[in-house]
């Protein structure tokens, strides 16, 4: 498989940033090596629920109005890499919960409404195999996308109406981030490494739908 | 303005009037620069073997489907014309387009809540009973034949007083009583004005019907004939010929 | 000079926005009062579903007014869902889609007339199963009445608008039956979390100003997906 020159630096920053968090980085005071997992989760939960549904949302909107094929495609592959992102999202939480909270699950309102936007992106992932028309599918799963996408927004102000364990926002809160400098520098850098990795996953994943897509039209 | 034969076209006014009308889907051209011109009286017959591309130049003239090139116009409005247009057509096909859980007297009447006809009681009064409906008006959809469904279907079309009627295979399933009471109806319909377009494999009956006859192969008209449509024998040799696939 | 049949004797204009709606809608409730399919399996099902909870529950352990918010909302959860199918799937039989898209009637009133219809259906549902767990579960809801339907009747709104639109999508894709639950279910989260937490906080006698965080979530949910649903749904027909 040959790597583009986005692939190597996504991957190398992965590796970097990674090393950093575990060799080079202090633990936490209270909640030791476990805590190390934020450096995974966090910034997969921007790459998933963020970034790559902000995406799919604004490519959505773009191809119900222009009706280029190319903005259906960006959506999907990003809708697909950013579901890879979400379930991780979802299965370094539960490793992380189980030696804090002391359960791998709990049913508040942030982890709740995660796990429903994977299922929105399972949905779309299945709603577009359940159609064969290029158009419709296009057309479905940018209507998909948008509605989606709105509902991302009430994820995030779930956590300030319901009583949760989840931890408050420690980087986008309103007063200065609470964690050492160290830490946050780590963390920042593994919010750039995995949002590299994304752009690398999703142009990859868009150049084969281009090919797919010209090999079945070349076919009917 | 003197009265115009159906073949002065240039006298009468246009009901309808297609030029270079074009539909893809993906890369394929259903459609493929269609023009045409028809005034009040026609009655078009078009014939061509499944997939010609006659259906979809149907729904884009009904207003269904956007044409992705040319042009087209009814009494004079262009498409997509959105609600203008849609108001003066009426569609028929081999689907009935009816709720089977309601009566055909509900139904004319929700269609003529759809068209925004004024008086929606007596308009559907009028219609079924000008079609011969008015015997089963109050029976349930479900539980009528064929042929007085599709009588019913024909009302449920026209009860707005459409300028044009695009009806798509609408002898399928019909007996030949049904048949001939259909042909009766759309006789009727041209002589009051009306541009009828008929999709049919029934050479006989729609050559009988109509002022105009057209062939559609592949997206385009292979052949269009206006008043006089050659005779019966001559057109269907004419048919055979054009239709069966080259190779 | 055109013959005097052609003289049109109807109005030459798109019907009325409201007029249009409400006679779908009043269309789509005849078709159902016929044949009264999704009544019965929505009323069957609560049945159900009042009857199994109540064998499945020990009233020692748990009190009735924790365990009947729970019972509501799945009856009017899974007996919407019921409705939902079917509210496109009457036009497809006979391709009635096609007459309706083909008069000029506005495609958004084609939407909010079946979402009308829907909501009555939902609302109908509702109307039996409250009382009917009151009653059989002992829980008088006199107290909390008036906002305990204002939160039923949001909810209701933003299941409906989200699952209107999506029954008009999945009844054209292969797999219709399980692509609707399957796409609705997670908009449906967003509504029923604060509905049942706040069905659950009356129930317990808290107060109404208690609850007025989740009245609003409803709320900005229900007008956001009302109007986004009602502009998209333009999209989920061939163009």
């Amino acid at each position: 498989m040959k790597f583009s020159k986005l692939g190597v630096v996504a991957v190398l920053a992965v590796v970097c940033v990674y090393i950093r968090a575990i060799f080079f980085t202090p633990f936490d005071a209270l909640q030791g090596p476990a805590q190390k997992i934020l450096y995974v989760h966090a910034p997969s939960a921007w790459v998933g629920l963020y970034l790559a549904f902000g995406l799919v949302f604004i490519t959505s909107v773009l191809y119900l109005w222009l009706k280029d094929p190319k903005l259906d495609r960006v959506a999907s592959s990003s809708a697909e890499v950013g579901f890879v992102f979400t379930s991780v999202v979802l299965m370094t939480g539960p490793l992380w919960a189980k030696p804090i909270w002391g359960a791998y699950w709990t049913w508040d309102a942030r982890l709740t409404l995660t796990l429903f936007l994977w299922f929105i992106y399972a949905g779309y992932i299945i709603l577009r195999g359940a159609i064969d028309d290029f158009e419709m599918r296009a057309r479905f799963s940018a209507v998909l996308g948008i509605l989606g996408a709105l509902l991302v927004p009430f994820i995030h102000l779930s956590v300030y109406f319901f009583r949760t364990m989840h931890p408050m926002p420690v980087l986008l809160k309103p007063s200065a981030p609470s964690m050492p400098s160290d830490m946050v520098i780590t963390l920042v850098s593994a919010f750039f490494a995995l949002t590299l990795l994304y752009a690398w996953l999703l142009h990859e994943r868009y150049l084969l739908a281009t090919e797919r897509d010209a090999a079945l039209e070349g076919r009917s | 303005m003197p009265q115009g034969s159906f073949t002065s076209h240039a006298m009468t006014e246009q009901s309808l009037h297609a030029t270079d009308l074009t539909r893809t889907f993906g890369t394929r051209r259903a459609v493929n620069g269609v023009s045409l011109t028809l005034v009040a009286g026609d009655c078009l017959a078009l014939f061509g073997p499944n997939g010609a591309g006659k259906t979809t130049l149907l729904r884009m003239l009904g207003g269904l489907l956007r044409p992705t090139s040319g042009s087209a116009a009814i009494e004079g409005i262009p498409l997509p014309g959105g609600a203008e247009v849609r108001a003066r057509v009426g569609l028929v096909s081999h689907q009935t387009m009816l709720y089977d859980a309601l009566t055909a007297r509900e139904n004319v009447e929700f269609s003529a809540r759809m068209y925004g006809v004024e008086n929606v009681r007596d308009a559907a009064d009028d219609v079924l009973t000008r079609l011969g409906a008015a015997s089963f008006a109050d029976v349930r959809v479900r539980a009528l034949s064929r042929g007085m469904q599709q009588r019913v279907s024909v009302a449920r079309a026209i009860v707005h007083n459409p300028s044009v009627l695009l009806a798509d295979e609408p002898f399928t399933g019909l007996d030949s009583a049904g048949a001939s009471a259909l042909t009766g109806m759309l006789a009727g319909l041209r002589d009051s004005g009306a541009t009828i377009i008929i999709v049919t494999h029934n050479l006989e009956e729609a050559l009988a019907l109509c002022t105009a006859a057209a062939i559609m192969r592949e997206g385009r008209f292979v052949r269009l004939d206006h008043a006089p449509i050659p005779a019966r024998e001559e057109y269907t040799a004419l048919y055979r010929e054009l239709s069966v696939d080259a190779a | 000079m055109p013959p005097d049949s052609m003289v049109p004797r109807v109005l030459r204009r798109a019907p009325g926005f409201v007029g249009s709606t409400l006679a779908i809608a009043r269309k789509d409730a005849l078709i159902e009062l016929r044949s009264r399919s999704v009544i019965l399996s929505a009323l069957a099902f609560a049945v159900l579903a009042i009857t199994i909870f109540f064998f499945a529950w020990d009233p020692t352990a748990v009190a009735s007014i924790d365990l009947a918010p729970g019972v509501l909302w799945v009856i009017f959860t899974f007996s919407g869902l019921l409705g939902l199918h079917r509210s496109f799937g009457v036009e497809q039989p006979t391709r009635a889609m096609d007459a309706l898209l083909a008069a000029p009637v506005d495609r958004e009133a084609i939407y909010l007339g079946k979402l009308t219809a829907n909501l009555a259906f939902v609302i109908l549902v509702q109307a039996i199963s409250l009382p009917a767990v009151a009653l059989l579960y002992n829980v008088p809801m006199g107290a909390y009445i008036w906002p305990l339907v204002g939160v039923v009747l949001l909810a209701s709104v933003g299941l409906v608008a989200v699952g209107t639109l999506f029954s008009s999508m999945a009844v054209s894709t292969r797999l219709a039956e399980l692509l609707l639950p399957l796409l609705a279910l997670p908009f449906f989260v967003p509504v029923i979390l604060p509905a049942a937490q706040a069905t659950a906080r009356l129930m317990n006698g808290r107060a109404v100003s208690e609850v007025s965080g989740y009245i609003s979530i409803l709320g900005a949910f229900d007008v956001v997906f009302l109007v986004v649903c009602t502009l998209l749904y333009p999209y989920t027909l061939e163009q």
